[in-house]
């Protein structure tokens, strides 16, 4: 069976998915990834679906699924490169990929990712801060 | 109408729902859809593909392309199974409504996506639902 393959590159992971994304192979992309997040303790995952001419309702539940499950692992995903027509018949189709940040190309999508994982950690840190002077985050502005 | 020419393909195990894709898109380019309808009629006839199989227990497509009597082009596409069939068709077509473990979007989703659909199913006597797309005009 058609595997996608999973490159880790410092705290991300990158998937570009190039295959034919039939069911078995989505399916199989989702645990492959969860459990590939886990052992390489990433932080963030760019999917980079150029090469995809369509998307339909099953996949979009798999890749919003996906986004879902990285989250619970304390991992951000970034969808980059659909195209166009893709954008047009996902919406008129109904699937709204909702919770799933999206960027241009990989560039874009490796910035964004940059940006969500310094976010998350600079917000720990405050949490870890106002812990330590002994009142909750929320009472901090103003 | 008449029927320019007609691919039959069997809608009997998971790999076949590529297969039919495959199909599609060779004929839309073919017949010089643009990009997006393209796109949406490909779309349309994975959903519809999926259903066939998941719902009615596998089937087939008919991939057709059809003159409308006055020279207008059109790809229909009609997708038979011998499957439990829908009690109530209305309540299918709506959006969220699901058996199976899709977002339910499948039947609603496909009829958005093309200009022509027909969907005829008793319970305990199959599903047929027909998806016509016609060439846009110059």
């Amino acid at each position: 069976m058609d595997r996608i393959p999973i490159l880790k590159l410092g705290d991300k992971l990158l998937v570009t998915i190039q295959v034919d994304f039939h069911d078995r192979v989505a399916l199989a992309l989702q645990e492959d990834l969860t459990e590939k997040i886990l052992s390489a303790g990433a932080k963030g995952v760019l999917i980079d679906i150029s090469a995809l001419e369509m998307v339909d309702s099953f996949m979009g539940r798999v890749l919003g699924n996906i986004a879902k499950a990285s989250r619970l692992l304390d991992c951000e995903t970034v969808l980059v490169g659909m195209q166009p027509a893709i954008a047009i018949t996902i919406t008129e189709l109904g699937i709204a990929l909702q919770g799933i940040h999206t960027a241009l190309n990989a560039e874009g999508g490796m910035a964004l990712l940059e940006r969500l994982i310094k976010a998350k950690s600079n917000r720990g840190r405050t949490a870890n801060a106002s812990k330590i002077a002994g009142r909750p985050p929320n009472l901090q502005r103003g | 109408m008449l029927v320019k020419s007609q691919e039959d393909r069997p809608i009997c195990k998971e790999d076949d729902i590529s297969i039919v894709r495959s199909s599609v898109k060779r004929v839309v380019a073919l017949l010089n859809f643009s990009l997006v309808n393209q796109t949406k009629i490909i779309t349309a006839a994975s959903e519809l593909a999926r259903n066939t199989l998941e719902h009615g227990k596998g089937g087939h497509a008919l991939i057709q392309i059809i003159d409308d009597g006055t020279g207008r082009i059109g790809l229909r596409m009609i997708f038979e199974d011998t499957g439990p069939g829908i009690p109530d068709t209305d309540r299918a077509l709506e959006d969220g409504f699901t058996t199976g473990n899709g977002m339910g979007l499948g039947l609603g989703g496909a009829r958005r996506l093309m200009d022509e659909f027909q969907l005829e199913s008793h319970a305990g006597s199959g599903t047929k639902v027909s998806i016509t797309k016609w060439q846009e005009r110059l």
